[in-house]
């Protein structure tokens, strides 16, 4: 009886543990999946027009995501000019000057930030930016990325400026450096890798997002000039793309995925190496 | 690292405190005080954001709020001719596809986590954990075309038709598996979240699992327990907590989820069993909506869909946080 729970016990051990093992494979193969299907499909239908050319009206084959491509880059600009700087600052804040309980409230609330829906993020950019004037544009849909790009920034400045040893400072501070000399000639630019490489994963991050978008930068299937009027971007034009019903849009959709996952990909393996040879701080 | 910072705060500008408005003048003079204040400026700012936001949602849901009352939580007509709003259907819907989505991504996810903690040498788990970690960055329109044109097809022809064939027989959990079968529904956009969720079940989970002290395993060993009733006997209880916090995290990011979800669950605001059927989830509605609306009552019962949701996600966004922070301080286990 005895050996048979053994055998029970010991075959159970190896069922379930190779079940672990699929589990974990089988995930990573779905990132594969992924990436397999896109540069299929993606790839077939990727040409020098989609860089080029506007898109062409409707019923006609062809054209191009030129003024979705560019108006991602003109948000992501937008976002960065209005997010970063809160978020550095108040990164180094938290790190350099921050007390034990207003830290403490900040951090929570940096948190609390990062986890509202994007789509939540994109009625207050809506009631902020676009109620006012009633009409969309550029700068609300800058607003929203804005918004999203703030947490994320202020993490990880915190937490690379945290890594940095405590004796630069007290070295620095030695030399009869004051407080803020030492943090801008010292502490700052020992950080520095590990701070651009937080900053590029929030634009990363922000550069995929639809949601907030919809009803704050709207599309626009032309230029777009300056910064007032409802423009495109690449992920509003997926969605609007997937979900219509012309075989042609749904090749371009494809084609506009594959260009936006290499994008997000390439600034998340990146920094992910440069990181590693720097030896920089763990993230979460 | 915090520890070498705390001692620096405590060790380092004081020597300037005499007090008084020459000394005030003096730290001036240097910067400290106008870089400490500037800095302190920004992170305030992020205070007023937030409360600016959870201000705009309640002032702009008013019109809604003041009509329908609590109403709004029960009715279940979505009828924006005559102004009669109700959110029932977008709020089941949401809780409908999450609840799908972590029924397939918690065990997946689990898994997957005690493979990489327990098993796997350390070089494969910190190899295979970055490729999960990139799962979590594809941008989820991404997922909502794959789910478009892939999950969807697969659901009409293959994965529907088999689980309406076994599944549908059962007695009580046949009514699951009903009905017509279009592709687009609860059930679709159930497994297109719970691909996106999983990389945030196992990258918490891992972390937690690999702050279970050592002895706890040996002990379990050494006592004849084989490594699997080492882990699941005694490793997962002691991380528990831990684990719940990354359930409830999923949890957070599944209802809030709107694109992936809006391209593939239908977009038919009705309460039906059927996990075929099409439904709504209160962000897509919101995606799909939110520059239609065209009378103020509209746009407003629209924002107070936001409210909910805002609300939904911040009860789970700080249980989670305060579950995870138990766990990774040790205070999470009884014993």
């Amino acid at each position: 009886m005895s050996r048979m729970l053994l055998i029970w016990r010991k075959s159970l051990n190896v069922v379930m543990l190779t079940l672990t093992g699929v589990a974990a494979f089988g995930v990573v193969a779905v990132l594969f999946l992924i990436l397999g299907y896109l540069v299929w499909n993606g790839g077939k239908s990727l040409n020098l027009d989609f860089f080029t050319q506007l898109p062409k009206p409707v019923g006609e084959t062809g054209g191009g995501m030129a003024n979705a491509i560019v108006g991602s880059l003109k948000l992501l600009l937008l976002a960065a000019l209005m997010g970063l700087p809160v978020g550095l600052m108040a990164g180094v804040y938290l790190a350099e000057f921050g007390g034990k309980t207003f830290s403490y409230v900040i951090r929570y609330t940096t948190d609390l930030l990062n986890g509202v829906p994007s789509i939540v993020i994109g009625i207050f950019a809506y009631s902020l930016a676009v109620l006012p004037v009633r009409h969309f544009s550029a700068v609300a849909g800058g607003v929203a990325l804005g918004i999203m790009v703030i947490p994320i920034t202020v993490r990880s400045t915190e937490e690379f400026l945290r890594a940095v040893p405590g004796s630069l400072r007290e070295g620095a501070m030695a030399l009869g450096a004051s407080k803020w000399r030492t943090i801008a000639t010292v502490v700052l630019p020992a950080a520095k890798g590990g701070i651009i490489t937080g900053v590029l994963l929030a634009l990363a991050r922000v550069a995929g997002e639809t949601a907030p978008l919809l009803f704050t930068a709207f599309s626009n299937r032309f230029w777009s000039p300056g910064w007032g009027q409802p423009i495109a971007s690449l992920p509003v034009m997926i969605y609007t793309y997937a979900i219509a019903p012309y075989d042609d849009w749904h090749r371009q959709a494809w084609a506009a995925g594959l260009v936006l996952l290499a994008l997000v990909l390439v600034a998340n393996i990146g920094t992910r190496v440069v990181l590693s040879r720097g030896g920089g701080g763990r993230s979460t | 690292m915090s520890t070498s910072a705390t001692t620096m705060d405590r060790a380092a500008p004081r020597r300037f405190d005499g007090g008084g408005p020459r000394a005030f003048l003096h730290r001036l003079g240097h910067g400290d005080e106008v870089a400490h204040v500037l800095t302190l400026t920004f992170a305030a700012g992020i205070l007023l954001l937030t409360s600016g936001l959870v201000y705009e949602l309640w002032v702009n849901s008013h019109l809604s709020r003041a009509k329908f009352g609590w109403l709004f939580f029960w009715t279940r007509t979505w009828d924006p001719i005559f102004d009669n709003f109700g959110a029932a259907p977008f709020i089941y819907g949401t809780l409908v596809t999450s609840i799908v989505s972590l029924v397939i991504a918690v065990p997946l996810g689990l898994a997957a986590a005690i493979f990489l903690s327990e098993l796997a040498p350390r070089r494969m788990s910190d190899t295979i954990s970055f490729l999960i970690d990139l799962l979590a960055a594809v941008p989820s329109v991404i997922y909502g075309l794959l789910g478009i044109f892939i999950v969807v097809p697969l659901m009409r022809t293959t994965v529907g038709p088999i689980l309406i064939g076994s599944l549908g027989h059962v007695p009580v959990l046949g009514k699951f598996f009903k009905g017509p079968n279009y592709g687009v529904g609860f059930l679709t956009a159930g497994v297109v979240l719970a691909i996106m969720v999983v990389p945030f079940i196992i990258s918490v989970s891992r972390e937690v699992l690999l702050t279970v002290p050592r002895e706890q395993r040996e002990a379990a060993l050494a006592l004849g327990a084989t490594r699997w009733e080492a882990t699941w006997k005694v490793v997962v209880p002691w991380a528990r907590t831990g684990i719940l916090g990354s359930v409830f995290l999923a949890l957070a990011r599944a209802l809030g989820e709107t694109m992936a979800v809006t391209m593939v669950i239908g977009n038919d605001p009705k309460i039906a069993a059927s996990l075929f059927a099409p439904g709504y989830t209160i962000a897509a509605v919101i995606a799909n909506e939110f520059t239609e609306a065209t009378g103020d009552l509209y746009l407003s019962a629209l924002i107070e869909l936001g409210l909910v949701l805002f609300l939904m996600t911040f009860i789970l966004n700080g249980l989670a946080r305060l579950l995870i922070v138990a766990t990774e301080r040790g205070g999470g286990h009884p014993s």
